[in-house]
């Protein structure tokens, strides 16, 4: 029997499932029905009252419009979409920079299935064990950052941004101060704007030293003053280079006056290094599900863990979670300051994604939580020097004794200016051969550019299958750049018409919308 | 010993200061607007930086201001072109009578033909002051068969081939003389395209290429117009201007799709590569030069509102040169309000937002940082230089 020939490292055979499956409404055929909900028996119909309890402003008095299919239709529709996405249990996710896409163990989202049936409405008695573990995580976040209460109620990253911008201004009208301005960096996550400029800030960004890659300390001097409310970076920035002089800056905007708050959502280069309250920070926050491995679930549900220091806790958003030394409890008083943010979210956190975090943090314990640091930067550097002895790749701010973190943004300027390939082409490209890849934020503030991060997951034949792939690709740029140009070809579905992207006037964000703007009702 | 070829447009850039778009056929014009040409002064500088090497170095060029009085002046070895225009050509050339001697006699024509005697002689580089118009002449004569830099002295500078001043050309010129720099790159030669300007549209052209010495400092990035994905960031800046604009004020709206923005917000006519004045939010006037634009703020409370030219960085002497240092200086440093979209500043790769205008001292004194705005409620820090 021929054995199948496995030597190659690039994964050239490879096709993505591609079912042209319709929307679901498109599939809906008249009177086919998936379940038959049984009528009550009569005695009971006698005894309850049915819909007719529903306050008569609620009831629903037009037709429910859901697609009318069979079981296994449905099932077919989501095993198909399934089938035809690229996500972090099917591919080496090192392209997907800055989100840090590492292994979420399944034995977590076993133990998550436990608390299913819970309903945060359900009375603090009756939930005493997944209290204990939001508060238990709470003082696992505490030790890593050195912060002295965290909220799990911001469902996100961005919604962590705005809940810090949120304690910032509870800070200020506490104090009767008015101060409008945020200052961050363009490289850090584009939240650390957007999210403030939704609370009300006006919003200053530092441009980097050229050379350093890092803003200088005579800029934000420039620019920061009696209206400074606050600071809010990521460092490492997006571009992996880490600023080791910030201690200098948050000493500065505390000198006139401002907090100063810590994008951590990505924190694994961190873990056990150094912590935000370390360099002064007066507060920071944590994506548990970039950091702390719970699923990055395609938008949710996802926690950013915001913690303050302890004059700062009062202004948090209610409930924290509490414990008396007897019992677990919702603690509502020590955030019942007038000036406090209120809420960001309803509930208090996301408990199977908190549960998760626990349970990943447990099962390392602080040596382990310091390895994966020292794992991802080992990984990282390693992919970075094997990188940059292609001519294709090059790197801004590389002074020679600025190493990258855990992530590194590229450029691939040389190879667009030998072959006329750019960074969205090798983007489309490296899907023929099941592999995410990224370029930068937006705006492009480095020419062509690549982002990756490959965490502490994969391996060094996981790495190097992902490096052995870019150089095949590179390869095909200077031999036959129109496949490149061209693809992708082994994809779910060809180029996609993006001119539209940018008109609203032409966006359908629902079925419903579609319908309104493209048929007659 | 080394040679290099030196053409002067010497016309180039008279019309800037006085509100036209260009000199090419309306040199009478900016002569009776009262425009001074400077074209020669910005090659002295140039050249000046290659007196360390003046024992080495012939400069082959055309007699007068096309050229040789500068050499001349500066003491280097000199080879002149011998004259060969005829009766009919210099008929032609002359601009009926109201342009100095010297200038009158000057055109496309003879800047293509030093070009192609420059060729001839097989010279080491081609260094010629001008603006776009220029670059195109040279380019017709030599294309990619000679090594150029360009010494920015005309009102359109786009094309690459220009270096960001007239020293940092010489600079250059002399690195390559040296050995210092020994890789070319083909720089566009460019020129905003006149049927899309006639439409209110900037769109550049390319024309051809220029070998240029590759030494990324000193040559500028082609001014880029604003892609279209930009409209959305250009609506949030004028948004944010208008909000901001305080009664009894001058504005004065300097040329660009960014600042055409914020008289699109105001409902406005405005003029795309002219100089408007607003006041209360009502127009004053349309595409004013510098004189005029000074007598109308003077000791009033102006303010004015530029932005960066894509691609180039430039703030002050690529293209609005109506904004003369009178009128800067009646504004006053704290009263310029720089407007940028995150693209055209990413497109400079944290390189600072350079001045050239042609007073040293005011360009220094602009230096600093700055507070761009590049959207509603949004700021990016830029840095001014003069220099690199």
């Amino acid at each position: 029997m021929k054995r199948i020939d496995r030597s190659s490292k690039v994964r050239t055979g490879f096709h993505q499932a591609k079912w042209d499956e319709p929307i679901i409404y498109e599939l809906s055929t008249p009177g086919e029905r998936g379940i038959l909900v049984g009528q009550p028996e009569k005695a009971v119909a006698e005894e309850v009252e049915g819909i007719s309890a529903i306050p008569v402003g609620m009831a629903r008095n037009t037709k429910l419009n859901l697609p009318e299919m069979s079981q296994s239709r449905v099932l077919r529709h989501y095993s198909r979409l399934a089938q035809q996405t690229l996500g972090a249990d099917v591919n080496i996710e090192i392209g997907q920079g800055t989100c840090t896409v590492k292994y979420s163990p399944k034995v977590n989202d076993q133990l998550a299935n436990l608390i299913r049936e819970y309903h945060p409405l359900q009375d603090e008695s009756t939930v005493q064990g997944i209290l204990q573990i939001f508060h238990e995580t709470d003082k696992y976040m505490c030790e890593i950052s050195g912060m002295d209460h965290f909220s799990f109620q911001p469902s996100g990253g961005s919604q962590g941004i705005m809940t810090m911008a949120s304690v910032i201004r509870s800070y200020f009208k506490d104090k009767s101060e008015d101060r409008d301005e945020i200052i961050t960096t363009i490289y850090s996550h584009p939240s650390d704007a957007a999210a403030p400029a939704v609370a009300g800030f006006k919003i200053i960004y530092l441009q980097p030293d050229p050379r350093t890659g890092v803003p200088d300390l005579e800029q934000l001097k420039a620019v920061s003053g009696p209206r400074t409310a606050g600071y809010i970076v990521a460092n490492p920035e997006d571009t992996g280079v880490y600023n080791s002089h910030v201690k200098e800056f948050v000493d500065h905007i505390h000198s006139i006056g401002g907090l100063c708050a810590y994008d951590q959502a990505n924190a694994n280069g961190l873990l056990g290094v150094t912590r935000a309250r370390d360099a002064g920070f007066d507060m920071c926050f944590f994506n548990l599900h970039k950091t702390f491995s719970t699923p990055h679930g395609c938008g949710g549900p996802a926690c950013g863990a915001t913690g303050v220091q302890k004059n700062l806790v009062k202004y948090l958003p209610a409930p924290l979670v509490g414990f008396d030394g007897k019992k677990y409890f919702l603690d509502y008083e020590t955030v019942s300051n007038p000036c406090a943010v209120g809420k960001v979210r309803e509930w208090y956190g996301v408990a199977p994604v908190v549960l998760k975090a626990y349970c990943w943090i447990r099962s390392l314990g602080p040596n382990g939580l310091y390895q994966v640091a020292k794992t991802a930067v080992l990984n990282n550097n390693y992919m970075f020097k094997k990188l940059m002895e292609l001519p294709e790749v090059s790197a801004y701010y590389e002074d020679g004794s600025n190493q990258r973190v855990e992530q590194a943004r590229y450029s691939l300027e040389n190879l667009t200016k030998e072959t006329g390939i750019g960074t969205l082409d090798i983007q489309r490209r490296m899907m023929d051969f099941g592999m995410h890849y990224w370029t930068s934020h937006h705006p492009f503030y480095l020419p062509e550019p690549m982002t990756l991060e490959p965490t502490e997951t994969p391996s060094k034949k996981d790495i190097d299958e992902y490096i052995e792939t870019l150089k095949y690709v590179f390869k095909e740029a200077h031999e036959n750049p129109e496949i490149i140009k061209t693809a992708p070809h082994r994809s779910v579905t060809h180029q996609v018409d993006e001119s539209g992207m940018d008109d609203q006037a032409t966006w359908a964000l629902s079925w419903k919308t579609y319908l309104k703007k493209y048929t007659e009702s | 010993m080394k040679k290099i070829g030196l053409i002067v447009n010497p016309i180039a850039g008279m019309g800037g200061s006085v509100g036209l778009k260009g000199t090419d056929n309306a040199a009478a014009e900016a002569f009776r607007r009262g425009a001074i040409p400077r074209a020669g002064d910005r090659a002295k500088t140039a050249l000046s930086e290659l007196l360390s090497i003046k024992e080495e170095l012939f400069i082959y060029t055309s007699q007068g201001s096309m050229g040789g009085e500068i050499a001349q002046e500066l003491g280097f070895r000199t080879v002149i072109k011998p004259e060969a225009l005829d009766d009919a050509g210099k008929a032609a050339l002359m601009d009926a009578g109201t342009l100095p001697e010297p200038l009158s006699k000057t055109s496309a024509a003879d800047t293509k033909s030093l070009a192609e005697w420059l060729l001839k002689k097989e010279v080491d580089l081609i260094l010629f002051a001008g603006g776009d118009g220029t670059a195109r002449d040279v380019y017709q004569a030599v294309e990619l068969s000679a090594c150029c830099v360009g010494i920015p002295a005309g009102v359109k500078i786009h094309s690459p081939v220009y270096a960001k001043n007239p020293k940092a050309a010489g600079q250059l010129a002399l690195l390559w003389l040296t050995g210092k720099v020994s890789m070319t790159q083909e720089e566009e030669v460019l020129d905003i395209d006149e049927e899309q300007y006639r439409k209110e549209q900037i769109n550049t052209r390319l024309y051809g290429y220029l070998k240029v010495p590759k030494e990324r400092s000193f040559t500028q990035n082609r001014k880029a117009p604003t892609p279209l994905s930009d409209a959305a960031a250009i609506d949030s800046i004028a948004y944010e201007v208008v909000r901001q604009m305080e009664p009894d004020t001058f504005y004065i709206i300097g040329a660009g799709t960014t600042t055409r923005g914020v008289m699109e917000i105001l409902g406005l006519k405005n003029t795309l590569i002219g100089v408007d004045l607003v006041y209360n939010k009502k127009l004053v006037a349309n595409d004013l030069g510098g004189s005029e634009l000074l007598s109308l703020i003077k000791e009033k409370r102006s303010k004015l509102i530029v932005t960066i030219t894509g691609g180039q960085g430039f703030l002050f002497g690529r293209g609005n040169q109506q904004l003369t240092p009178d009128v800067i200086r009646e504004v006053g440093k704290e009263n310029i309000i720089i407007l940028a979209t995150k693209t055209k500043l990413a497109a400079l790769s944290g390189r600072p937002l350079f001045v050239d205008t042609y007073d040293e001292e005011l360009n220094h004194s602009l230096c600093g940082y700055y507070r761009a705005i590049a959207g509603y409620g949004e700021t990016i820090v830029c840095r001014v230089s003069d220099h690199e």
